[in-house]
Order: structure tokens, then C-alpha cells, then sequence
């Protein structure tokens, strides 16, 4: 077999990943021994409650966090020790559940880095319009591409324009925290559709989306479910979903 | 006009966003003297003892009188008196500032006090940039700005220093009659060993006065800021205040708010934030590719835009 189909087969590889904090008095892992493979063109949900280490395998895989011990490989290449701006650069998107204010930076400002800040990976309809990128996520142009990122804005538009900033990014992998947290039902109804749509567009781009939200949960090829640190258990979304509610 | 230097071009240019002669009203001064002078229908602008005279004509509509000042002669220090006298219903902007070049062992300073007497209904923008350069001595610059504005007069206030000023201890007060509304936006960079200053005190006198205050600074290296804005209401008025301020290295800074409402219809606001780079702020940039470098500078540039 080619490094080529290799590279192929698995997009993403997190091996043997560990995680600990360590306090005055213990050490507690957070998660411990993990091993997750995604594909190309894969969407995966990773589910599971409150405190069982997704948000943290998140912020391991955008660079974040750095693993206490373990692997990450993307398309081959060992990825544990780079910089998230590295990362970034390399293909991967990482969308914050609880989104940053900047005073000062305009949503314009934050689309045109997102755009620019790297090679863009993949194209799709929204092209670089800005404009196109705030309709698809339900938010009016005109109202909000100067609007500063500060909080003058709802919750639930700042989680809309870490969304945008992501669809413009145009990364070959993104991870999404909780894309749904904060985010008024409409928008969650358009939030699903573009998932959809940007598989269509992009079939070799691969999701990891960290939800509770059983619409999202549907549209997974794989579901994968943390427990206190470790994988419960994990397969196609046909399988885990009738399980699910007896595992959380 | 005299021929200016390499420097004295740069300097004006930094401060006024002109290197020549504009075509309306104006007084270029450099170490001391005007060095091109010329009124317009509707702006006079005439000497007085240490300063000038500036008469705006009621209802000037959309006119822009330049006053920059340069100072490039390294221990020359110098106290400005300038008043203005705007006429009812005039919409004009005016854009002072001043800039230092030191190459000399001696402190350069410029005092600049500006009154400004803004009429009924009218309409004043008021731009100063103070900027510091070259490996001399200090670079100190210390404004008193006055504003008295009249009934249902507007003010746009911007106050920037840019970079490079040694010490500044900046004075900006504001007195509202009725209707009448202030902005008032100042932006600060502080590096080295730099001290900075700043007392703005805005009394709102009569009814249905606004102030906005908005002071946005950056401490960078050892500097030090301190700022204290004050807002008296007197009657029926709103009034906000803002003090956000970025620290870097070893930089510091205070922020003393002080609100004194005088009136059960008084409405003031106090804000202040003051604090280093959020590491989530640097991340979500750093996610969008750029470096911790790039990210910092978008911060900052964006803060202070």
C-alpha cells in the first residue's frame, strides 16, 4: 500500500491521547487512552455527559491543549507538538463553543482573517463573499458585517459568527463545540441544513461535531460516546442512536 | 511658506494628514512660529498674544480649519493659547494635534490650551494627534481642552496619542447647556518608560444633556497611565463613561471613575476594564491562521482603530 492511500484512509488519528490536571493534592484524567480515526468526507458526533472529556478532546485536536500523552496525525503527519496557528494552516478548523469578544474587530474584520489568515482548503458556494457567508447562517449583511464583535451582540449572534468565521475558513477538517449551545431554533433548523449542504459540496472535507442535539446527532456517519475520559462506546449512527438515551 | 525638512513634512503629516498648504482656513506652526497662515470667508483665524484667534461665521457649513504644530527644534518649550468662537448653526471640523521630533539632550514641550465656545445648534468635530520621535530628550506634550457648548450644540471629541510622547498630563473639560451632546473618544499607546496622564471632566448643566466618553489605551513595556473621568449631571441627562485599557510586559495602568449626579433625573454610567490579551482572544485568531504575533498586533490595532 502507497504513504498515498494511507494517507487516504485516515484523515485524522488521535492515538493512545491522555489528558491530566493536576492539582495540589491529585492528579485527575480528564481523558485517558484514546483512539479516534477519522476519514475523509466522515462526519462524526462525539456525544456523551457533562464532564466526560469532549470539549477538552476538542481543544486537543485545534492545539489548544496539549496532550500529556498520546498522538495526533493528520494526513500522516505528527501534529502533537505544533502550534494551533500551525495547525490552523495545515487544514484544521476549530469552532469555540463559548465565542470571544473583540472590541474593536468588526465581524467583516474576522470573516477577511478567517478568509486570508491561510490557504483556503476547499471552495464552495459562499465563495469569499462575507455577505453570502452571514445570509447562510441567517444574520443581514447589511446589518452586521461592520458591527464590532463586543457585547452589543446576543449570545446567540456571537455563536452565529463563530459560525460564519468557520464556513469561512473552508478547512479540510473542522471541529465544532457544541455548534447548537446558545442558539435559537431557526437558526439550529439553518445550522443542520448547512452542514448538509457543505458535505454535498465538499464530500472529502470531514466534521467533528461535540453535540447533545439529537437533529445533529441524526446526520452523523459515526457516533462516538465519551465517558469519563474513555470511549463508551462508538458506531454507525444506525447502531448508536436507539442506544443512546439508556449510555447518557 | 517656509521650506520644511524631511522631518517637519513627516511630523505634520502624522499629526494633520497634510503635508501642504490646504485650501481652506489654517496656521502652521513650527518651533514657535506660524509659518503659513490664511483665513477663509467664513474662518478667521487671526494671532493673539502666545496663540490664536479663531472665529467660525455662523451656519459655516462642511469647512475644515487646520492648527498642527511642529516642534523639531530639540529644548524648545512653549505654552499655546488658542480659542475658538463658533457661530450658531456652523457644521465645521477642526483638526489640531502636535508632533515632537528630539535630538537633543533637552526636554521639548508644548502646552496647548484650547477653549472652545460652540454656538447654538452647531456642530464641531475636534481632531488632535500628539506623536513623539527621534533618540533625544523627552518628548512631553500637556493639553488643557475646553469645550462650552451652548444650547443643543454637538461635539465629536477625538484625542489620540499615537506613539512616542515621554509624559503627558492631559486635561479635557466639557460644560452642556441645554440639548447639547458631547463625544468624547481618546486613544492611547504607551511604551518604555512613558507616562501618560488623562482628566476628563464633563459637566452636564442643562437639561437633556448626553455625554458619551469612550477611553480606549494600551500600556506597553514600563509605561504608566493613570486616568480619572469625572461626570457631573446637573439635571435631566445621561451620561457614560468608559475606561478599557490592554497591558503588556510590565506595563500599568489606573482608572479612578467618578460619577457626581445632582439630579433625581440623572442617568450616568461607569465602565472600566482593564486587563492583558484574553489567551481565548489569541486563540481564535491563532485558529484562523495567524501567528501569536499577527494576533496580538489585530488586537491591539483593532482596540485602538
Amino acid at each position: 500500500m502507497s504513504f498515498g492511500a494511507l494517507y487516504n484512509k485516515f484523515m485524522l488519528q488521535v492515538k493512545n491521547l491522555s489528558f491530566q490536571v493536576k492539582s495540589e493534592r491529585k492528579t485527575r484524567k480528564i481523558l485517558d487512552g484514546l483512539n479516534i480515526s477519522v476519514k475523509p468526507g466522515e462526519l462524526i458526533i462525539i456525544t456523551g455527559p457533562n464532564g466526560s472529556g469532549k470539549s477538552t478532546l476538542a481543544k486537543l485536536i485545534a492545539g489548544i491543549e496539549k496532550p500529556t500523552t498520546g498522538q495526533i496525525t493528520l494526513n500522516g503527519t505528527d501534529i502533537t507538538d505544533q502550534t494551533i496557528t500551525e495547525r490552523a494552516k495545515l487544514g484544521i478548523a476549530y469552532a469555540f463553543q463559548q465565542p470571544v469578544h473583540f472590541k474593536g474587530i468588526t465581524v467583516k474584520d474576522l470573516l477577511q482573517i478567517a478568509a486570508t489568515g491561510q490557504e483556503t482548503f476547499l471552495e464552495d458556494e459562499t465563495g469569499t463573499d462575507y455577505g453570502n457567508i452571514l445570509k447562510t447562517i441567517g444574520l443581514d449583511p447589511e446589518i452586521y458585517l461592520s458591527r464590532e464583535i463586543n457585547n452589543s451582540l446576543s449570545g446567540g449572534e456571537l455563536k452565529r459568527i463563530e459560525i460564519a468565521s468557520i464556513l469561512a475558513r473552508k478547512a479540510s477538517l473542522t471541529v465544532f463545540d457544541e455548534p447548537e449551545a446558545g442558539i435559537d431554533i431557526w437558526s439550529f433548523d439553518k445550522l443542520v441544513g448547512v452542514f448538509k449542504r457543505l458535505r454535498k459540496q465538499n464530500p472529502e472535507a470531514s466534521y467533528i461535531i461535540i453535540s447533545h442535539q439529537k437533529r445533529l446527532i441524526e446526520i452523523a456517519d459515526r457516533i462516538i460516546v465519551l465517558k469519563d475520559g474513555q470511549i463508551a462506546t462508538e458506531g454507525p449512527a444506525a447502531k448508536i442512536i436507539p442506544k443512546l438515551e439508556e449510555l447518557l | 511658506m517656509k521650506t520644511l525638512d524631511e522631518i517637519e513634512k513627516q511630523l505634520f503629516e502624522t499629526v494633520a494628514d497634510i503635508s501642504e498648504p490646504p485650501k481652506g482656513a489654517y496656521n502652521f506652526r513650527l518651533n514657535g512660529k506660524s509659518i503659513g497662515r490664511q483665513s477663509s470667508k467664513n474662518i478667521d483665524v487671526q494671532p493673539q498674544k502666545d496663540g490664536l484667534i479663531i472665529r467660525i461665521a455662523p451656519r459655516t457649513n462642511d469647512e475644515v480649519v487646520h492648527i498642527p504644530v511642529v516642534i523639531s527644534m530639540s529644548g524648545h518649550k512653549e505654552t499655546v493659547i488658542n480659542d475658538f468662537y463658533i457661530g450658531d448653526n456652523a457644521d465645521v471640523t477642526i483638526v489640531a494635534g502636535c508632533g515632537i521630533y528630539n535630538c537633543g539632550a533637552d526636554d521639548s514641550i508644548h502646552n496647548g490650551v484650547h477653549t472652545f465656545h460652540i454656538g447654538k445648534n452647531a456642530k464641531v468635530r475636534y481632531v488632535e494627534k500628539h506623536y513623539g520621535a527621534g533618540p533625544g530628550a523627552g518628548k512631553i506634550l500637556n493639553p488643557v481642552s475646553v469645550f462650552h457648548l451652548a444650547e443643543n450644540a454637538y461635539a465629536e471629541v477625538e484625542l489620540e496619542q499615537i506613539r512616542g510622547v515621554d509624559s503627558t498630563d492631559r486635561v479635557t473639560k466639557a460644560e452642556l447647556k441645554n440639548n447639547a451632546k458631547i463625544l468624547i473618544r481618546e486613544k492611547m499607546l504607551t511604551q518604555g518608560k512613558q507616562y501618560a496622564k488623562s482628566h476628563i471632566e464633563t459637566i452636564l448643566q442643562g437639561k437633556n444633556t448626553t455625554a458619551d466618553i469612550v477611553s480606549r489605551s494600551v500600556a506597553t513595556d514600563d509605561s504608566r497611565q493613570e486616568f480619572t473621568l469625572h461626570i457631573e449631571g446637573n439635571n435631566l441627562c445621561r451620561g457614560h463613561s468608559e475606561c478599557d485599557a490592554i497591558l503588556q510586559d510590565r506595563g500599568s495602568v489606573i482608572a479612578t471613575p467618578s460619577l457626581d449626579a445632582k439630579h433625581v433625573d440623572a442617568q450616568l454610567i461607569h465602565e472600566a476594564a482593564i486587563g492583558k490579551i484574553a489567551g481565548d482572544q489569541l486563540n481564535k485568531l491563532m485558529s484562523l491562521g495567524l501567528t501569536q504575533n499577527q494576533a496580538e498586533s489585530q488586537i491591539i490595532n483593532g482596540f485602538l482603530k
